[in-house]
């Protein structure tokens, strides 16, 4: 049994295929997972999207996102899979979990050490309501980078 | 009273030390530059999506390169980071290698 690991796989296909083309694919790509025993945990449809630069002939393409967990062999095959396909003129698998794992991780960190630095005031482990620069921290102009040439 | 100095003196170093490692140094000669910081932190973004367009672009001149830190601000983490955010992007077209 090989480890499970999520993924995410973008990919975009031609501007000339159809609504039904672009189901189909998605239907291939949850037989493969099926198959090999992955769990297709998310499926994001932006739709027709204007690409930056030009990939073959094409100016504009379909992209889906799929959240995928399973085994590296099934991301091969999908890869494999969507590397023959003419439908999709482009594609992107990222291993997310680690990636996340580590933002999960700095987030908590954080949060517990602003609880103890609070606590270690006398104040409340929670930042209340109305406390502090409250919105207007929001939008900073001071905040973005800044750019002098 | 020396507990006020040393009170002093630690301040100061602090200061120069934060001074030093998040923006520019103050520049000789009269004009000082606003000190940068790391957008990232200030913000606590832990995970920089390479999906997120609108939070690439500000680190993107108009020719499409990355920004380099010395400019941006962003801290050395972040700015490593972004840089696979970005080229992930790039290969999904979602932002341009160059532009001309």
């Amino acid at each position: 049994m090989s480890t499970s690991r999520q993924y995410e796989l973008v990919y975009i296909v031609t501007p000339e295929a159809s609504e039904q083309d672009v189901t189909d694919l998605h239907t291939q790509v949850e037989q493969i997972i099926e198959r090999l025993k992955g769990t297709l945990d998310k499926t994001e449809n932006w739709g027709r999207r204007k690409l930056a630069y030009e990939i073959g002939k094409h100016r504009e393409g379909t992209y889906v996102v799929e959240t995928i967990t399973g085994s590296g062999e099934l991301m091969k095959e999908i890869d494999r899979r969507l590397r023959v396909s003419d439908a999709v003129i482009r594609h992107l698998v990222v291993r997310v979990d680690e990636e996340l794992r580590v933002a999960d991780r700095t987030r908590s960190a954080r949060q517990t050490a602003t609880a103890r630095r609070r606590v270690a005031r006398g104040l409340p482990p929670e930042r209340q309501p109305g406390e502090g620069r409250g919105d207007a921290d929001q939008n900073d102009d001071m905040d973005g980078p800044e750019v002098t040439r | 009273m020396r507990e006020e100095r040393g009170g002093g003196g630690r301040g100061g170093r602090d200061k120069d030390k934060k001074d030093g490692k998040g923006g520019e140094a103050p520049r000789r000669g009269g004009f000082f530059r606003r000190r940068r910081v790391c957008k990232f932190c200030a913000e606590k973004i832990d995970y920089i999506n390479y999906k997120d367009v609108r939070l690439l672009a500000p680190f993107l001149p108009e020719r499409g390169k990355i920004q380099p830190r010395r400019i941006s601000g962003t801290c050395a983490l972040h700015q490593r980071k972004l840089q696979v955010a970005i080229k992930r992007a790039r290969q999904l077209a979602l932002i341009p290698y160059v532009t001309d």
